[in-house]
Order: C-alpha cells, then sequence, then structure tokens
C-alpha cells in the first residue's frame, strides 16, 4: 500500500505533464502485476466496489467523531477521504500487517460487507494520514491526480512505445488488472483481440464553431447536419448480443429496454438517443427527461414516452473497421444500409451550405424546429476519418446562442476539491411578489463560468456580506447580480419559483448592476416556458 | 469570581478596531491607530504602527521599529514577562504579559480588573519551537482564544518529522533548488534552527526581504550559522541541490525563475490541505504551523480551565461546540480585521 500512496501523492503534487507521465512510467517498469494493473484502474476511475464507496467510509467514521464536528470539518476540507483521512483515530495494533494495493482490492471484491468493514477499519486504525487518503480513494474514486483518461492511455502508449489510438481502441475490450495489456505493451505477447466484444468504442467529439473558425473555414469541403437536443449514444450490436452506451462509454442499455429491440442491422453506430410521441415523430427534450437517471423505466414510461435514434455515423460494420473511410462514404454506407425506414429509428439528414450568410439562417431555422428539439447545426468535414477525441478543424458544433438572465445572488457555499476553499457554489433568484411583497425566490445554482481572478473576489465578497448561515451555506446580502446564460428552462416542482434551468453557468458578474432592476420571475416565465 | 460588576462582557466591548478595554481606555492589537494600545506579537495582523502609547514585550517593540520605523509610536512601554503594571484609568487595571510561544516576543495578555482575570491569547501554539519561549497556561476567568485550526482535521507534526521530509526530498533530488516559502517573522527562523538541530550545515540561501529580521533575531542570541543573501551569489547555478528562503509572494514571481529546476517547499499549517498546497504550487508540502491544533487548544483550554471560553480569530463554530461538550460556556467573539485565512 505504501508504494503506491507513495506514488498517488508524488503524482498529486506535481505539477508538469512530462513530470507526471515519467513517474508513472517509472512506476509501470518496476511494480508488480497485478498491483500496476490496479493502479492504473484507479486512476482511470474503473474501479468499483460493491461494500467499500464513499458511503461506507462516511459510515465508519460518523460511528468515531461526533457528527457536527464531522460536518464543520468535511465542509472546510471540501473531501471525503482527506476529511476522514485526518480525522480518523489512529489506534495501531502490532501484529497489523499492511496489506498491498492489489491485496486491498481483491480482498473487497471477494468478502461480504461486515469482512469488508472489519478490514477496512483496521487498515484505517493503523495506516498514516497520507496513506489513508489513498487507501479511502481506492472505495470513493475520484482520485483526481490531473491525469485524464486520454493522458493516462497516451502515458501506456509511450510505455509500450506505441500509437495512443491503438490503446484507446482497446480499452473498453479490456479489463483490471490488464495483464494481457501490459504482456503486449512489453513485447510478451500478440495484442489483445477484442473484435467480437459488446464493448465501447472511443467517440470523436466537436468543436464550438467560433467567430474565427468561421471566417477560416471553407464551408463547401463540410457536410451539415441538425444537431438535435438528445443525448449522444453508441449502440454497438454485434452477433453475440447488442449494447447501447452514454458518450463516455458508460452501458446504458437498461434504462432503454424500449430501444434495443429497434436494433437490428449490425455494426457500431453513433446516434442521438431521443423521445418519440405516439405518432412516431421525434419529440422535446422535456420529455426525454423524464426517462434520464431511470434505472429501470416501467412500461407505462416506456409506453408514454417511447424513445429512439437519429443515426449520423458508422464506426464498425459485419466485423469491419470503417473509421478509417471518409465520411461521405461512411453516410453512404448509412444510407444503404437504412435504406428502409424503421419505426423510431431515422438517418441524420444531411445537407450543404454555401456560404455564411446561408450557416446564420440555417441555424436559426433549424432552432424553430418546435420547442428547441434542435440546438443548432453540426459541420462536419466531408473527407475526414473518424477519429477518437477532440480532433481540431474537422467536427463543429454551432448551437444556438444562449438564453440570459439577470439574476440576484442569494447563497453561497464553498466548492469541492480544487475549490474547496472559495465560495463557489452560488444560488440565485428573480424577484416576485408574494403577498404584496417583493422578494427573491431561487431559479437555480451556477458552479462554473469564473475566472480565478472572479472567484477569488466573489469569495471576499461572500465574506463581507454574509448575513446568515445555515450549516455549510451562507446567505448574503441580495445586491449582487449575475448574467446567467443556460441552454433551457422547464418547470419544475422542485423550486419554490417553479421553473429550473438546463446547464446554467455565469456570464458575467454585474458588479454594476443594482439588484433591484434584476429581472422578475413573471417575465422570465413569459419569455423562456411556453 | 465573575459577578454583575466585574463580569468581562461588562468592559470588554468587541470593535471594529479591534478588543477594547473600557476602564483602561485601551485596545489589544488595533488595526487603526489609536492613543492606547496593547500588542501581543509583531505579525501584521496584530501590530500596526501609528498608536500612541504602545504596550509590549521588547522583542515585539523591536520587530514595530523594523516595520514601521523607529517613529511607530508616541510612546513606548517595554514589559517582561509576568511584570505586572497598572494600566487603569481611574480604577486599577493589571496588564501583564505571559509567553505564548507563537514566534519571539509573542505574548499572551492578562488584565484583572475588579478581581476579574482574563487571558487573551493572541496566537498561540504548544508545540515546541526553538525560536521563542514556550506557552504557559494562565488561570483565568475568560479565556479568549484564536482559533486559526480549529477543527478536529488539523494535527501538527513535528518540526522534526518536516525537516526530515525536507532533508529526503533535497537526497531524493539533489539537482533541484529546494525553494521554501515562508513567513518572514518567526517561520523563516524556525525552519533555519530546525534545519540546524537536524545537523544540516550547508549555507541556507535567504530572500532580501528576510535579512533584517534574522538579524535581529541573532541579536536576541540565536545562531543560524551560515545563511546568504541569494543577491550575493553570482550563478545561480550553483544553488541546485540548495536550500532557499523566500517569502510565500515570492514563490511564483519573477525573482524565483532565476533559480535554477526549483522545487516549491510550502511550510504552514495549511499544507495539511491538499487542495491549498497544490492551489499554491506547492510541489512539497510541509506542516509546520506557529499555531495550535485541535488537541493543543482542548488541551490548553482544560489546563487553564476558566469559567468562560471566547473564541475568536478562525473556525469558531467547532471549538465552541467541543468546549460546550467539555461543559465550558463558550461563545464567538467575532472581531473584524483578521484574515481568517492567513497564517501570522
Ligand atoms: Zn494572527
Ligand atoms: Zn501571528
Amino acid at each position: 500500500m505504501k508504494r503506491v500512496a507513495e506514488l498517488f501523492d508524488a503524482l498529486y503534487f506535481t505539477q508538469s505533464h512530462k513530470s507526471k507521465s515519467h513517474l508513472l512510467r517509472e512506476y509501470l517498469a518496476t511494480a508488480p502485476d497485478p498491483e500496476r494493473g490496479y493502479v492504473i484502474a484507479m486512476l482511470a476511475g474503473e474501479l468499483n466496489f460493491k461494500y467499500f464507496k464513499r458511503n461506507t467510509i462516511k459510515q465508519l467514521m460518523l460511528e468515531r467523531v461526533d457528527e457536527t464536528l464531522f460536518a464543520l470539518s468535511y465542509d472546510y476540507i471540501g473531501e471525503m477521504s482527506e476529511t476522514v483521512a485526518h480525522l480518523w483515530p489512529s489506534l495501531p495494533d502490532e501484529d497489523f500487517v499492511a496489506p498491498l494495493f492489489d491485496e486491498v482490492v481483491e480482498f473487497v471484491q471477494s468478502h461480504n460487507k461486515a469482512d469488508i468493514d472489519t478490514f477496512l477499519v483496521r487498515c484505517l486504525n493503523n495506516f498514516s494520514p497520507s496513506i489513508r487518503w489513498s487507501f479511502i480513494k481506492i472505495g470513493t474514486g475520484g482520485l483526481r491526480v490531473g491525469l485524464s483518461a486520454r493522458r493516462l492511455k497516451q502515458v501506456l502508449a509511450e510505455y509500450g512505445n506505441c500509437d495512443v489510438a491503438e490503446i484507446e481502441q482497446l480499452w473498453h475490450g479490456i479489463s483490471p488488472p490488464y495483464l494481457e495489456l501490459f504482456a503486449w505493451l512489453e513485447g510478451r505477447s500478440e495484442k489483445p483481440d477484442i473484435r467480437d466484444k459488446i464493448v465501447f468504442h472511443p467517440v470523436m467529439l466537436a468543436h464550438p464553431l467560433l467567430a474565427d473558425d468561421i471566417a477560416k473555414i471553407d464551408l463547401s469541403q463540410y457536410i451539415a447536419e441538425y444537431k438535435y437536443d438528445g443525448i449522444r449514444i453508441q449502440v454497438v450490436n454485434k452477433p453475440l448480443g447488442k449494447a447501447l452506451f452514454s458518450r463516455t462509454g458508460d452501458d446504458i442499455s437498461h434504462s432503454f429496454p424500449d430501444v434495443l429491440p429497434l436494433l437490428d442491422t449490425y455494426g457500431v453506430f453513433d446516434a442521438e438517443l431521443l423521445a418519440f410521441d405516439k405518432a412516431g415523430d421525434i419529440s422535446t427534450f422535456n420529455q426525454l427527461q423524464q426517462r434520464l437517471n431511470k434505472k429501470k423505466p416501467s412500461r407505462q414510461l416506456q409506453n408514454d414516452i417511447p424513445c429512439g435514434l437519429v443515426i449520423y455515423d458508422v464506426l464498425e460494420h459485419n466485423g469491419e473497421d470503417v473509421t478509417q473511410k471518409p465520411l461521405f462514404e461512411r453516410q453512404s454506407l448509412l444510407r444503404e444500409l437504412y435504406a428502409v425506414s424503421r419505426e423510431r429509428v431515422q438517418l441524420s439528414n444531411t445537407f450543404s451550405i454555401n456560404d455564411v450568410e446561408a450557416l446564420h439562417s440555417q441555424r436559426e431555422q433549424a432552432c424553430l424546429i418546435q420547442d428547441g428539439l434542435v440546438e443548432g447545426l453540426m459541420l462536419k468535414k466531408a473527407d475526414s476519418p473518424y477519429i477518437p477525441g477532440r480532433p481540431k478543424g474537422i467536427w463543429y458544433k454551432f448551437k444556438r446562442d444562449p438564453k440570459l438572465v439577470d439574476a440576484v445572488v442569494m447563497y453561497a457555499q464553498r466548492g469541492h476539491g480544487k475549490r474547496s476553499s472559495f465560495y463557489s457554489d452560488f444560488t440565485f433568484g428573480l424577484w416576485t411578489d408574494v403577498a404584496g411583497e417583493t422578494r427573491l425566490l431561487p431559479i437555480g445554482k451556477a458552479y462554473s463560468g469564473f475566472t480565478d481572478a472572479e472567484l477569488k473576489e466573489l469569495d471576499k465578497w461572500v465574506r463581507k456580506h454574509t448575513i446568515g448561515r445555515f450549516g455549510p451555506v451562507k446567505e448574503v446580502e441580495k445586491t449582487l447580480v449575475f448574467e446567467v446564460a443556460f441552454d433551457g428552462a422547464h418547470g419544475s416542482n422542485r423550486h419554490k419559483s417553479g421553473v429550473a434551468l438546463r446547464f446554467p453557468r455565469v456570464n458575467r458578474i454585474r458588479w454594476d448592476k443594482p439588484a433591484i432592476e434584476a429581472d422578475t420571475l413573471s417575465e422570465f416565465k413569459r419569455s423562456f416556458l411556453s | 469570581m465573575l459577578t454583575n460588576t466585574n463580569h468581562p462582557d461588562t468592559w470588554l466591548e468587541p470593535r471594529k478596531e479591534g478588543l477594547y478595554c473600557v476602564p483602561a481606555d485601551a485596545y489589544i492589537d488595533a488595526m487603526q491607530p489609536h492613543t492606547r494600545v496593547i500588542v501581543t506579537h509583531g505579525h501584521a495582523d496584530h501590530a500596526r504602527g501609528g498608536h500612541g502609547t504602545v504596550w509590549a514585550t521588547s522583542p515585539t517593540l523591536d520587530i514595530m521599529r523594523i516595520r514601521y520605523g523607529d517613529a511607530h509610536a508616541t510612546k513606548t512601554r517595554a514589559l517582561e514577562y509576568g511584570q505586572r503594571i497598572n494600566i487603569g484609568i481611574v480604577e486599577p487595571v493589571y496588564l501583564t504579559f505571559h509567553p505564548a510561544g507563537h514566534i519571539l516576543g509573542s505574548a499572551q495578555v492578562l488584565l484583572e480588573y475588579r478581581d476579574a482575570r482574563v487571558v487573551i491569547t493572541g496566537d498561540y501554539k504548544r508545540t515546541p519551537d526553538p525560536s521563542c519561549v514556550p506557552f504557559t497556561a494562565i488561570p483565568c476567568d475568560v479565556f479568549i482564544t484564536e482559533a486559526t485550526f480549529a477543527l478536529p482535521v488539523f494535527k501538527h507534526p513535528t518540526l522534526i518529522s518536516q525537516i526530515d521530509r525536507l532533508l529526503t526530498s533535497l537526497s531524493r533530488f539533489p539537482g533541484r533548488c529546494h525553494l521554501i516559502g515562508v513567513y518572514a517573522l518567526g517561520k523563516c527562523q524556525r525552519v533555519l534552527l530546525g534545519l540546524r538541530a537536524a545537523g544540516y550545515t550547508k549555507p541556507i540561501y535567504v530572500h532580501g526581504a528576510m535579512l533584517k529580521l534574522i538579524e535581529l533575531y541573532t541579536e536576541h542570541g540565536f545562531d543560524f550559522g551560515s545563511i546568504i543573501p541569494v543577491t550575493e551569489v553570482t550563478d545561480k547555478h550553483t544553488l541546485r541541490g540548495h536550500i532557499v528562503l523566500a517569502p510565500p509572494s515570492a514563490l511564483h514571481d519573477r525573482w524565483s525563475r532565476r533559480l535554477p529546476d526549483v522545487l516549491t517547499v510550502g511550510a504552514s499549517g495549511w499544507m495539511q490541505v491538499r487542495a491549498r498546497a497544490k492551489q499554491k504550487g506547492v510541489e512539497l508540502p510541509l506542516v509546520i504551523s506557529d499555531h495550535c491544533d485541535w488537541e493543543e487548544l482542548l488541551e490548553s483550554i482544560q489546563e487553564v480551565n476558566p469559567c468562560e471560553v471566547w473564541v475568536t480569530h478562525g473556525r469558531e463554530d467547532a471549538l465552541i461546540h467541543a468546549c460546550q461538550q467539555l461543559g465550558y460556556t463558550a461563545r464567538a467573539l467575532r472581531l473584524i480585521g483578521y484574515d481568517e485565512d492567513s497564517e501570522s
């Protein structure tokens, strides 16, 4: 455990990516299997245990510490593992032998809850705070050491002297502790074969189309499509089975049992998952929202709001990888495969755009399609292959402008992780009349959109203008206005105001604007809820 | 004994300029100029220039002279630890300083009025510090304690253990210049003495802003061995594998860019919070604090065993909660002006 804890500590505090990569490769070259494989899995966020989770640790901690003191500590530190690492009372026993990292992983994978609790307590009693931190992270996840999944794969590629694309392709077909991967990277065996497996293939992502991009790109080389306001998914359909994956690679098949039977063509496809209405037409995002985060949707719900797909790309067909073919060829393959129309499965329409003027007018028209069903245009370079990741200059999304509202800051809370020392989570509201009195009602929360300098200023402002506290939440003077950008609004029973925002973020801090001139709830409802 | 006529509520007032003692017409650690001020220690969030009469220990007055010039106050009264004087206007108010163990010259303030005894700790700690006189617990009715690190997550390790980590890093990365961010007053000298006590004999290099205060400590009898200003080093590459001390503000500015392959080291109680250390760009966080940690605070309160605990200067909620559970009457004394997140 100690070797791994030292590695995590070093990775956490090392500044440059180069040094991080160096540290990790040095570790891979010296550490044994299966430890190093589990370490990679943990860094990639792929370790998950039924009986060792954030809440397991929290409960064990609460059996040992005053609840108020725990809450205040957690609020201050902003992170569970570190809070517990320091709060846990040290109770070393003489015959304790520290387990190796992989022994910890294998123990919590293979024992029952009671045994695991006993094991965790004994380890925590004996470890030092810094080892405790790494140890707790095994269960809580979220070990952020500044190595993204992408960068981690790059380190593996450097370690094995291969192309990162090869690692990306293999990634979802192999599992911890990755013995066959290391064997291949170290030249001890052939590359693992994952062709028949029902696995996620890394997806290609788009950049936002900015003003200077518009000036730069040659529109005649791009193919346009609607950008539907649904969720991006990947359909994998092979003779051995089929599955739906989210864009991050989570298998979400169980949430959409009504979509799986719609797939009858073998291959791997990129698609947008959308709600459909009874007539078989695409419905709104608000409808789709009622299907999201439902692990097992009821029959009734599947019936009321059936889901379906708009397919727009193909990565593999009949066991053949087609990602290297240019987009226009992949699109004509799709047209062949989906020549016959199917229930709730549509092919994305493609069209060309002649000039900048048409680009803007097409976007405007697209966004007029019922109730925000289309949130803009996609532009994709016709001759480009399918490249996982977010390559530059190939795919663009040209979304409608965000909606804006001026709202008053009401409450503030410390952020978590990197921002734990700042007040960075803000609740804001709009004016409304309640029984003849003008009051603010909260409509949402924002955590993002600030520069570091703004965060500092806001933090200072909160400290100076606090008028009350509710645990970790500070109530502030109602004098500061945020211009909040958001992608959409819908009715909600969760808030007293009756509205909720999609993806709210702070566009500007209006230090200059008197709070009384912020927007009212009734204006807001008139403009954004129809 | 506290009664209706001598309870400190009736004669100590938290004002926006600082804590005010009515029958002595004096502030403790006033943030704005005032005619009569008691100063606990030389850190800038306690000692300011421009006062009339200042009562302080003589090292604290020396520090104030260095920081604010000879004319920092119209009149100064240097007191020894344990020396008791009357500063009352009509009725007697007795003032005595006792060691606080925070930095050179740091003092707790004992005020006695009509048989009520109040101790104002200023900043204090209980872990051994070779650069100052250790804290002594003074019996009193009301104990006004700081709460900079008043959460049970704060457990300060020993100075030696942290110096060890620094020396280990030096031998693991012999090509890297170890740049340590330290406050010029107190932390700097404590780290220097810690290094010498651990047997580190090489010259230690310092930022120019450190020199005057190091010199002052030397005048007070401390021996730091060979200290060399970085400005006197012509070939900065010779600083590889050496220790350089600089104020935290200089860690990432132009000044430090002249140093070769810097490994940034932090030295403060906050370094225990990973996210904070990382935010400050620190690669080796040393937890060296000049304040009490949680256990030290609770132990001190129980040792002093006052009737009431007033908590200021930090994370009051947790300490008040813990005091109440121990059976003490406790409450927050909110003073403005202290920077709740700095550590001086
Ligand atoms: Zn202070
Ligand atoms: Zn201080």
